[in-house]
């Protein structure tokens, strides 16, 4: 034994009969026993898998991943075609998990934090409402929700041939074009355009990036305007006025852009079939998106009632009696210290969203589930490989999505010293 | 001490997992010792397998699991049907939930090779066609460029829509949907221009529909897809009970042996074939684990092929589809059953 007993003579030599009855190893033999327990059963689970693979003739091979994939896929983030590998396939359909994951927390974190104040806001309708709305879709199942708004998209809007004849339908304002299939929005060109920035197949246009690139450049000389503020405030005691500055830092380049590359807005055209010139935005997508949001967003609510009620009341009366208005109240005292209790159950909420997307199937939204773990492995048969794939793809997304989350938790939590 | 006890309940516990695991199937042996034959069918697809107003199933398929019950069990009444998706199906059958596949399932290579499944044979000669509303004013496929689609994923007809519009340099857009259902569906509410899958399956999508003449089928037969019964690979007695009690439903047909007058031959008939088929001669059954009359039961369950076929999915009912390909090979059609010898 590793454990040294006390020294002494008094100490007696060791039974075997001590690892039950002596206090000292008791603790030690049970976890022993456990151990070997969930081990084995590990084993035999890992065993019994591989016999039972062995006795249908299946081995564990991963090459399915580089053979031609031979669908097609709706949605493509990035260039794909039906030549390309079940791999890139893999990667469109986990790419179109992250965007409408993505879309989905940004909606129901803005719609979530926006009803859990009105819960409780002492405006009777506004509490009523809000409440109707988080007990029933809080209460009723995500999946019911996904087919009632696509059923509502798919029944209620026209096909796109209704926009065509004699008695054709109107685009709505003359740009978007809502059908049962998607929606079609007007695009954006140039006229004296830069060109794009080619990484493989992947095409980025270089106005994309410089317009992405002019508003981080706004959003960190804000930061620096308004911390320069702060300072000449503390000093002197006045605010300078900033938010013309700021104001411009976000509209002057875009107006800038549009006016020196003759951007214009391409209206979407019924040709054929179906629309093109713009963009169609697929209601499968749409429906999801909704649904994750409106879903999400009902549970966020009460996490963000709860949040605030935490906050002790003395907080926000202190508050008023400083003369701050019920708005400032809420944004600069009640909200900074709620979060300490909102984030840890939002991150919850995040991860809960971005796995549940993967009901996207019943829309018929290509995400992950819809390409690796749908078609590619009913077209290869290799069921056990593609499931453990996605496993790890989410369980590999869940953990990012929470590191970041856990950074952020770590910076407004309660610093305590 | 304690790492010495570890490693010998280890040994201890492989040993045993060795001896657990599960051993190579024998079917029928499962299927006779559970009195009942699961039966992995289309979740809904008129003609071939629907449940009706009281919830039996019927159907083309239906008929096939009905008379592999009645060979095996000596009632076709004894099938539990398992309603499978097209992405379900192969699963289902590969982990045992299911006997027997007969869910108008299409025999490729790597499904049969790759797969490790075996295909019985072919109940069905069927090909890849495109159904579209009257209205669309589209009399053939290729004027399909740049249309929508309705397609059913994990299929085969998933990959011939792809190969096809490539091959002719067009280009569509997929709605991918999981069941067929689900297909009529989006297809009724206009969210596809077109809907393609097996040409039999069209013509029973649009029996099922308001006003069928409303949809029309366009003449093109963009694939070959012989569907028929899937089995396990590597069971190959169950394999052969399944192949041959279609053939027998086959064979019938060829040889005049119908519902009505089947015991009548069973005791009078001429016909050396007839009387090994019936099990009056000869020990057939045997060879395959079951007793002589086997056959007979099978055909006795809903009749011989041609039987069937009029019944559920043929020129009298609503699906009307004409035998065409399917036609006994004295017909000028492919169905042609192996010698009962």
């Amino acid at each position: 034994m590793t454990d040294r007993a006390p020294a002494g003579p008094a100490s007696p030599p060791f039974r075997p009969s001590m690892l039950i009855y002596d206090r000292r190893y008791r603790s030690m033999t049970f976890q022993v026993i456990v151990f070997i327990i969930v081990m084995s059963l590990v084993w035999w689970l890992i065993g019994n898998t591989i016999t039972n693979l062995e006795n249908l003739g299946k081995d564990i091979d991963f090459r399915f991943l580089f053979s031609r994939a031979g669908y097609d896929i709706p949605q493509q983030l990035i260039p794909y075609d039906n030549d390309d590998s079940h791999l890139r396939a893999a990667v469109i359909g986990l790419l179109n998990t992250l965007f409408v994951s993505f879309l989905g927390c940004i909606a129901a974190t803005f719609l979530g934090v926006a009803v859990g104040v009105l819960r409780l806001s002492n405006n009777w309708l506004f509490a009523r409402l809000m409440t109707i709305y988080v007990e029933i879709f809080r209460n009723i199942p995500l999946l019911l929700w996904i087919l009632i708004i696509f059923a509502i998209f798919t029944e209620i809007s026209p096909a796109p041939r209704a926009y065509r004849g004699e008695d054709a339908q109107n685009l709505f304002l003359g740009l978007i074009a809502p059908t049962n299939r998607y929606t079609s929005i007007p695009g954006i060109v140039a006229e004296h355009s830069p060109g794009v920035l080619q990484i493989g197949r992947i095409a980025i246009p270089w106005l994309a990036i410089l317009f992405l690139g002019l508003l981080a450049l706004a959003v960190v000389l804000r930061r620096w305007i308004n911390a320069r503020a702060q300072r000449v405030q503390n000093r002197t005691g006045r605010r300078p006025t900033t938010w013309w500055i700021n104001l411009a830092l976000f509209v002057v380049p875009p107006v800038a852009i549009w006016l020196i590359f003759g951007l214009r807005l391409t209206v979407p055209e019924l040709t054929g079939f179906n629309f093109s010139g713009g963009i169609n935005v697929d209601n499968s997508l749409v429906a999801l998106w909704l649904a994750l949001t409106l879903y999400t967003g009902a549970f966020i609510a009460e996490i963000v009632r709860a949040g605030i009620l935490a906050v002790s009341k003395g907080q926000s009366e202190a508050s008023f009696a400083l003369g701050l208005r019920p708005n400032r109240t809420m944004n600069l005292v009640i909200l900074p210290q709620a979060l300490r209790v909102i984030v840890p159950p939002l991150i919850s909420q995040y991860l809960n969203l971005t796995k549940n997307s993967s009901l996207a199937i019943a829309v018929g939204y290509m995400d992950l589930r819809g390409t690796l773990g749908g078609t590619t492995v009913n077209q290869t048969g290799r069921e056990l490989e593609g499931i453990l794939l996605m496993m790890l793809v989410y369980l590999a997304v869940s953990l990012m999505i929470s590191g970041v989350m856990n950074i952020y938790n770590s910076r407004v939590k309660l610093k305590e010293r | 001490m304690t790492r010495s006890v570890f490693i010998g309940a280890t040994a201890a516990a492989a040993m045993l997992a060795g001896a657990g695991y599960a051993a190579e199937g024998d079917t029928l042996a499962d299927v006779t010792g559970r009195d009942q034959l699961i039966c992995g069918v289309n979740a809904g697809l008129v003609g071939f397998a629907s449940p009706d107003a009281n919830g039996n199933w019927t159907g083309f398929d239906i008929a096939v699991c009905k008379a592999i019950a009645a060979a095996v069990l000596s009632d076709p009444a004894k099938v539990k049907y398992v309603p499978t998706t097209g992405q379900t199906r192969f699963t289902a059958l590969a982990s045992g939930e299911v006997d027997v596949l007969a869910r108008n399932s299409t025999w490729t290579f790597s499904r049969d090779t790759d797969l490790t499944l075996d295909f019985a044979g072919i109940n069905y000669y069927d090909g890849q066609g495109f159904m579209v509303p009257r209205s669309l004013g589209v009399s053939s496929a290729k004027e399909l460029d740049g249309a929508t689609i309705c397609v059913q994923t994990g299929t085969t007809t998933e990959l011939n829509l792809a190969d096809y519009f490539n091959a002719n340099n067009m280009s569509y857009q997929p709605v991918n949907i999981d069941s067929n259902a689900e297909g009529e569906q989006q297809y009724m509410a206009g969210a596809c221009d077109a809907y393609t899958t097996d040409a039999s399956g069209l013509a029973a999508t649009r029996a099922a529909f308001a006003s069928p003449s409303d949809h029309i089928i366009l003449p093109e037969i963009i694939s070959k897809e012989p569907l028929g019964p899937v089995v396990r690979h590597g069971d190959n007695n169950w394999g052969d009970i399944v192949r041959w009690t279609l053939y027998a439903l086959i064979a019938a047909e060829e040889y005049g042996v119908t519902s009505a007058n089947i015991e009548e031959l069973a005791s009078n008939s001429e016909n050396p074939e007839v009387q090994r088929l019936l099990g009056t001669t000869g020990d057939l059954g045997a060879m395959i684990g079951l007793d002589a009359e086997w056959a007979k039961r099978a055909i006795k369950a809903g009749g011989n092929y041609g039987e069937i076929f009029a019944k559920t999915i043929g020129e009298e009912t609503p699906i009307g589809l004409a035998r065409g390909l399917n036609a006994q090979w004295t017909q000028g059609g492919l169905m042609y059953a192996m010698p009962f010898r």
